[in-house]
């Protein structure tokens, strides 16, 4: 029967997909201009330096990245590479920093957690500082742990969040940066849940009674004359919707050791950073290899191009 | 066209090898010396291309095989495996994936070109039924190969097409069934999709080969549609003029293809696939790959009850019906001249179609309401209209323009053409510009 239900279900939502999401429109997210953005773009170290501090002291409260290895920030592009061991560190010419698992960066960081191992001989999981093989441990045991912790809502994964999302990179900017700094006069948020404009929900079900005609119908003059603009849509909606996660940044929250100023659009862009190379972590060596494959193409295509013309001139003194 | 071997084997051992297998002869007769029409443009090289698209898809898919794992737990996870660990990965599945979209982009313009030439029509009918068996298996194997990385439109995307099988009457549901292993798209769906994603693309290789020994019995259409009169005057050895022409166009191809996977590889595909499926959250809008999009458009045009056709079973029927057609087109459309170049009036249904067909695409990525689905209909309506009313009428009602009288000529006419015109033409690499035979 279930099955059955889920069958309908997801021919209901192909057969008539805005169905379901007619109501509601979340504001076009803020068109930001990031380092890895075109032909030539990659990540900036710091600014993932800066990200991982982010998301290590207040995403992963709730959010976690099961795909990341300690070994992984390591990598190169990573925000921990290496190309060489630092003088100063003093390690025997034998240790090759650029490999993750030798990265004495990466090592410490891995040896500040605690990971849970085993069994062991005698069949007792026992407990022991992290090695850079190890993957980021998860704030919650199980989907269910976290749903429960965080009001019925499952943060999501984080590891692939910035390709698993339509324009990620600036819709989790958005969404960071976008909470109101007071309440909106015209919709009601339920204890617990949050509003954000960028979020993809519906604020339909929140407006305020004296918004609303009988109809069920939304007094767009009314909204227009309460609300600030930058909240309303065309068509007189209100922007977004609510969820579980309050705005998790505030302007210095986290302290920076390089002197960065420690304000939310900072925090977000550089978290974003990090998330992105998370999602995302060959694509300097993939841009790299890009404009090698594109150059060596342009120049067979310039060469072959020219024995065409070459061979098909012959074709006209044969015919 | 078939023709007098002109192999001569020169040393003791390629005399040896011919005696006992001449498959040396086969390649010689078949790539070097064939003759072949002398005035093929750009859009005889999509050929060419393709059969370089099946080979990237063979090479990247075996080396992705051996990293993959095919099991609901695993399948999401080895697939992020090949991104982050293995060596190269991120390339193999980058080229995989737009592989398949490279693939499409060159099988319809190939088909395009079939129906603007004529291509279908006699002697070549076997030839154009064995390329739309090819491109139903292309179309079973993208969709199959999409489900594969066990996201969330791989995973509701396989539901909704299986249930579509459903609608067909008494075998449905026992064809669904098969398809699923179960009751639900599951670990064996996913297995068996993979065993079958595995194989079909040999199935396509084998069909290739056919095709091009169908091709290779009466030789190619051409641009002006006229059989080859006289070898001598008509035509060119393959080599080394066709292998240079199509070269260069396969080289402007992987452009095109290296751009999509160093620079936009997630262009094509859709986010909701990085989310790993999960059989109790259905994603708000469930989208076919864009090279489904036509036919889903179709599909879903189909919203009423037809007798005692309900819609969903009307839907499947238009679906399937719309690529089934083409089998029959070589029987539909009964004109002489092959070539629209010569049937002013067809020419613009032609192009009309053209219109119909990417219209229902980009409709096929609308929700289906409201205007979308009357544009829908419009566009369905004209597309089985062009097949069963326009081409038959046409075939006995146009008046088509005189031909050339033969290949040589055609391309002499071309030539004056051009050189009445002030400027002379550009030669366009790899776009709709017929080339000239210099």
């Amino acid at each position: 029967m279930m099955k059955k239900l889920l069958t309908a279900a997801a021919l209901a939502a192909a057969i008539l997909p805005g169905a379901a999401s007619a109501a509601g429109v979340a504001k076009e997210p803020k068109s930001k201009e990031w380092y890895w953005d075109g032909p030539f773009g990659h990540y900036d170290r710091d600014s993932l330096q800066r990200g991982f501090q982010v998301y290590r002291e207040v995403c992963a409260a709730c959010h976690s990245m099961k795909l990341i290895a300690f070994r992984h920030l390591g990598d190169p592009a990573g925000p921990f590479y290496l190309e060489e061991c630092p003088v100063e560190l003093g390690l025997p010419d034998s240790t090759d920093c650029s490999d993750p698992a030798q990265n004495p960066i990466v090592k410490s960081l891995a040896a500040e957690y605690t990971i849970t191992d085993g069994p062991d001989e005698a069949g007792d999981m026992f407990e022991r500082p992290g090695l850079p093989a190890d993957y980021l441990p998860s704030p919650y045991a199980n989907v269910q742990q976290a749903a429960s912790a965080n009001g019925g809502a499952y943060p999501p994964d984080m590891s692939l969040l910035v390709k698993a999302r339509v324009n990620g990179a600036n819709y989790i900017y958005s969404l960071l940066t976008g909470y109101p700094e007071k309440d909106l006069k015209t919709i009601e948020v339920p204890g617990g849940q949050y509003y954000n404009p960028y979020y993809p929900g519906d604020t339909l079900s929140l407006m305020k009674p004296e918004y609303i005609d009988e109809n069920g119908e939304i007094i767009e003059d009314a909204v227009r004359a309460a609300e600030d603009p930058k909240y309303v849509s065309s068509d007189g909606h209100i922007y977004g919707g609510a969820f579980k996660m309050k705005s998790p940044l505030t302007d210095g929250i986290v302290t920076y050791e390089d002197g960065t100023e420690e304000t939310i659009e900072q925090y977000a862009k550089d978290v974003v950073s990090y998330l992105a190379w998370a999602a995302e972590p060959k694509l300097d060596e993939r841009k790299g290899m890009g404009t090698f494959v594109m150059a060596y193409l342009f120049i067979f295509a310039g060469i072959t191009y020219a024995s065409y013309r070459q061979i098909w001139s012959s074709a006209n003194i044969e015919h | 066209m078939s023709h007098q071997s002109t192999y001569n084997p020169q040393t003791g051992v390629e005399k040896w090898v011919d005696e006992r297998l001449p498959i040396v002869r086969l390649g010689y007769d078949s790539f070097v010396d064939f003759p072949t029409p002398k005035n093929l443009n750009y859009w005889y090289t999509f050929g060419g291309i393709l059969a370089i698209c099946l080979m990237v898809q063979i090479v990247s898919g075996v080396v992705l095989a051996m990293h993959y794992t095919a099991h609901v737990d695993y399948a999401f996870l080895s697939v992020e495996h090949i991104m982050r660990d293995v060596n190269y990965g991120w390339l193999m599945r980058y080229t995989h994936a737009n592989g398949a979209s490279m693939f499409f982009i060159a099988v319809y313009a190939h088909i395009a070109r079939g129906f603007y030439y004529g291509s279908y029509k006699a002697p070549r009918e076997i030839l154009w039924i064995l390329g739309v068996v090819i491109f139903l298996l292309m179309m079973a194997t993208a969709f199959m190969g999409y489900v594969l990385p066990w996201g969330q439109m791989s995973f509701w995307g396989a539901t909704v097409i299986t249930s579509l099988f459903s609608a067909i009457p008494v075998i449905g549901d026992p064809i669904k069934t098969l398809l699923w292993g179960g009751f639900s798209v599951d670990n064996p769906t996913l297995n068996r999709f993979y065993a079958l994603h595995y194989l079909l693309p040999f199935l396509i290789a084998g069909a290739v080969i056919l095709h091009i020994w169908a091709l290779h019995v009466p030789g190619n259409n051409n641009p002006s549609g006229v059989d080859v009169k006289d070898v001598k005057k008509d035509t060119l050895p393959f080599h080394p003029y066709y292998t240079v022409k199509d070269g260069f166009a396969i080289v402007v191809f992987l452009l095109l293809f290296a751009a999509f996977v160093f620079y936009m590889p997630n262009a094509l595909g859709h986010p909701d696939n990085y989310i790993e499926a999960d059989p109790l959250v259905t994603p708000a809008h469930i989208v076919p790959e864009w090279y489904f999009l036509p036919f889903y458009a179709i599909l879903r045009a189909i919203d009423f009850n037809f007798l005692f056709i309900d819609s969903k079973l009307g839907g499947v029927i238009a679906m399937f019906g719309s690529i089934l057609i083409w089998f029959v087109v070589p029987w539909l459309d009964r004109s002489k001249v092959r070539s629209m170049r010569y049937r002013p009036i067809a020419k613009q249904f032609f192009w009309a179609l053209m219109v119909a067909f990417f219209g229902l695409g980009w409709l096929g990525a609308q929700p289906a309401e409201g205007i979308y689905v009357v544009f829908a209909k419009i566009l369905t309506l004209y597309y089985f209209a062009y097949f069963l009313v326009i081409l038959p009428v046409l075939s006995v009602t146009e008046k088509p323009l005189p031909l050339p009288k033969s290949i040589a000529d055609a391309v002499l006419s071309d030539k004056a053409k051009k050189g009445k015109a002030k400027s002379p033409a550009p030669i366009t690499a790899g776009g709709a510009q017929p080339a000239p035979a210099e």
